[in-house]
């Protein structure tokens, strides 16, 4: 998301690093590019004024400070980011608990916002939290909405309420009511009730909102937003506010290369903060909204404490070490360490969402290329891989034409395939290789097969401050 | 809107102020037109020869849309095809509904195919509109191969020689590369077994600037020929569509106007118009 925002940024303040002391007319051109650059990302046009009106006036009072430091374009930068966080929502919220019974959470939005499968999803994390939700389908208007639920709710093991068939038949008031009384008996601490979707303009159905609000008292309303939401935001996020109110808001579909700057414009003139973000389809992409990690993403900086967040978790660090042991040993790097390190990238979550958290990594053309990495090709060469003998795996010099098609029958895949994945592992050996006796450090992760594009990649990256590797995943180890 | 109306009763072409005709440039962009058309109709505008602003800005977004066909594509001698598709929660599966409807009530032979196998309940979904309008869906299993599901389809409105085939597809992401080369192979499986008449894409009226990536990426990949704009009903003037089709030359063939079967209609750019500048 906030692609455009990204380099447009990035590009402005490639200019500004250039002019070593900075003026305060350096500062106005600088804010006349934001705002143009939020404007095209959805952001309303009296929140993008405001916003570089506020740049202005923290940095021009601030420039005499800023010019004596040894890199006066960072000290701008700085407060660009500082603020962007703030506007974004300051510090992370969680979610209110109750103080006794279940804690309600009440989903609102527009229609195809995303709220049933964010239902799933907010129930999987209470869930994986030591939680005991309930899902409740009050939305009984959208045809199978509540089959929806149902099986989203069997998907994350969550149980559903839904006593209403819906298609039109039901009250969603009485589903809600009951639905909390439901809870209350069988000992449930959340209770989440989807809801239809509305329009801002639709005021039968807002009033019904408002009634399902005053039937289980929530104790956290979301406005579920769909990040690819343009300039309607403000009025639709003024009509909620005013119609049946929340407390924080959600954003949704945020793996698209939508900019989301409807974001920036309900959070500004709302007041509310965003407290979740749905990053794909599975149930498992969801995560809490962190303002600070979405500024430095907006300002070309890459969502490292994410993913370091996310490597640590995932790298074995006795793995880790081992490589780096043998590396050091002098050991050659065989296919047993590439199929271990595919399956530690397996672990780390889909690998285009994770290269995408890396600075530079979302521009335009950067974007495409993460986007066209075939996750599929790491499966399939796990395949290959396990189809082969150990001796194989230790020396792929013995890979003869008959060898080569046992392991492709074996694997289910193309003889070429087979010949194309020992073509590259045998250039990563190479590399691997060269690079230790060119002395370099012993990457934790070298190149794998599907990511061509890397070495590009690294091409690419801003100058790095807080960094010293080239490699992402040992980047992130470094940071973790 | 209110706005508008003020700046046309100052605006007198010649007698407007820049600053006028800056304010009209910011209603646009709150219409998501965007800068760029926003710029571009302002300026087309000013140099336009007219008897007021109104009839300027009119005329200079009237000179923005395509002048292609906005007829959906019909055959003779075989079933039409018509495959819908777009991101998720757009409204595809409720326009395929009022498209089904607004086809039987002419009178003609549909057959839709429930080809998103992926949402829970999409199915079941589309499933219900087919019972309530009186339209067989076809379909398959949930997870299962869509491509397969709409081979299936096409035999059966092959087999019961029917006038229009509607396939469904689940949204999907213009940015995931496999989501897109599925719609493509779904798009294949038709033209093998002759041909896609439309492929229509669906987009919400409240969609931003993303729109226009979403319209470019669709169509590289299954070639997109109409554009179904929805949630017309809404405070959203959909100014996205417009800049779409000045983009990509791909016409609005139709416009959703709430939840139900009858919401529905074809595109008219004088009322749209009219929305997008607030004159009724
Ligand atoms: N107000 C309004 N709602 C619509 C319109 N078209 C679809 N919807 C609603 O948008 C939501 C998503 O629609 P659906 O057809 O399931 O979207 P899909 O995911 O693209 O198939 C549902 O709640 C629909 O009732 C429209 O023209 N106006
Ligand atoms: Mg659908």
């Amino acid at each position: 998301m906030f692609d455009s925002l990204s380099s447009k940024f990035a590009s402005a303040f490639s200019s500004l690093r250039s002019r070593g002391r900075i003026k305060s007319s350096d500062v106005e051109e600088i804010v006349a590019e934001i705002r143009s650059a939020l404007i095209e990302s959805d952001v309303a046009q009296e929140v993008a004024k405001s916003f570089g009106d506020r740049i202005q006036e923290l940095a021009i009072p601030e420039l005499e400070r800023i010019n004596k430091s040894t890199n006066p374009s960072q000290g701008i930068f700085e407060i660009i980011n500082a603020e962007l966080t703030t506007v974004l929502g300051g510090q992370t919220r969680r979610i209110r608990m109750a103080k006794k019974g279940p804690t309600v959470v009440m989903l609102v939005g527009l229609q195809g916002a995303g709220k049933t499968s964010l239902a799933g999803k907010l129930a999987q994390y209470l869930k994986s939290q030591g939680n005991t939700p309930l899902l409740v389908a009050s939305d009984l208007q959208r045809p199978n909405a509540v089959t929806q639920l149902q099986q989203v709710g069997a998907s994350v093991g969550v149980p559903v309420f839904a006593p209403e068939p819906g298609n039109g038949v039901g009250d969603p008031v009485k589903v809600a009511q009951a639905g909390k009384k439901f809870a209350e008996d069988k000992l449930h601490n959340f209770v989440i009730v989807d809801t239809a979707g509305r329009l801002g303009v639709d005021a039968e159905l807002m009033s019904q909102a408002s009634r399902i609000r005053d039937a289980v008292k929530p104790d956290e309303i979301l406005f579920v937003v769909d990040a690819m939401l343009g300039q309607d935001a403000v009025r639709t996020a003024q009509s909620f506010l005013e119609g049946v109110g929340f407390d924080g808001v959600v954003l949704t579909k945020l793996d698209g290369d939508a900019r989301g700057g409807a974001a920036l414009s309900i959070v500004t003139l709302t007041n509310r903060p965003i407290m979740f973000a749905a990053t794909g389809e599975k149930t498992s992409d969801f995560d809490l909204f962190h303002p600070d990690r979405m500024a430095s993403r907006i300002l070309g900086m890459g969502d490292v404490a994410t993913l370091a967040e996310q490597a640590k978790a995932a790298l074995d660090p006795d793995l880790t070490k081992k490589f780096e042991e043998k590396f050091a040993a002098g050991d050659d790097f065989t296919l047993m360490d590439f199929l271990s390190q595919l399956q530690a990238l397996k672990k780390m979550g889909s690998m285009s969402k994770m290269l995408g958290m890396l600075p530079g990594m979302n521009s335009g053309a950067m974007k495409k290329q993460l986007d066209n990495l075939d996750e599929g090709e790491l499966v399939r060469t796990e395949a290959i891989i396990q189809s082969m003998t150990p001796a194989e795996r230790h020396d792929v010099k013995i890979l003869n034409g008959s060898r080569r098609a046992r392991i492709a029958k074996g694997s289910g895949r193309a003889v070429s395939e087979v010949n194309n994945l020992v073509d590259r592992f045998t250039g990563a050996q190479k590399m691997m290789r060269q690079m230790r006796n060119g002395g370099g450090m012993p990457p934790g992760m070298p190149p794998v097969p599907g990511m061509a594009g890397m070495p590009k990649i690294n091409k690419q990256l801003p100058p790095k401050k807080k960094s010293k590797s080239g490699n992402p995943a040992k980047r992130a180890a470094e940071q973790g | 809107m209110a706005l508008f109306s003020k700046i046309f009763a100052k605006l007198r072409i010649g007698g407007a102020s820049d600053s006028d005709w800056d304010e009209l440039r910011s209603s646009l962009i709150e219409s998501d037109l965007g800068a760029k058309l926003s710029d571009e109709i302002v300026s087309v505008a000013r140099a336009t020869k007219s008897e007021s602003a109104e009839s300027a800005i009119r005329k200079a977004l009237e000179g923005a849309l395509t002048t292609s066909s906005r007829d959906l594509k019909v055959v003779e001698d075989r079933t039409t095809t018509i495959l819908v598709v777009g991101v998720n929660g757009t409204g595809k599966t409720t326009s395929v509904a009022k498209l089904m409807k607004d086809l039987k009530d002419r009178g003609n032979d549909v057959v839709v195919v429930a080809a998103d196998t992926f949402r829970a309940a999409a199915i079941e979904q589309l499933q219900t509109w087919g019972a309530r309008i009186g339209v067989p869906v076809v379909a398959g299993k949930f997870q299962g191969d869509p491509a397969s599901v709409v081979f299936d389809g096409v035999k059966v409105a092959r087999e019961s020689k029917a006038d229009y085939l509607i396939v469904d597809t689940a949204g999907r992401l213009h940015t995931k590369s496999n989501l897109m080369d599925e719609l493509s192979k779904i798009k294949r499986v038709l033209d093998k077994s002759g041909g896609v008449d439309e492929v229509l894409l669906v987009v919400d009226a409240t969609t931003g600037q993303n729109g226009i990536n979403q319209a470019k990426s669709f169509t590289e990949s299954v070639s997109v020929t109409g554009l179904i704009l929805t949630k017309m009903d809404g405070s959203a003037k959909g100014g996205i569509a417009l800049a779409i089709e000045r983009e990509t030359a791909i016409p609005i063939k139709f416009v959703g106007t709430g939840e139900g079967a009858d919401d529905f209609g074809p595109f008219e750019p004088d009322s749209y118009i009219s929305g997008l500048i607030g004159s009724e």
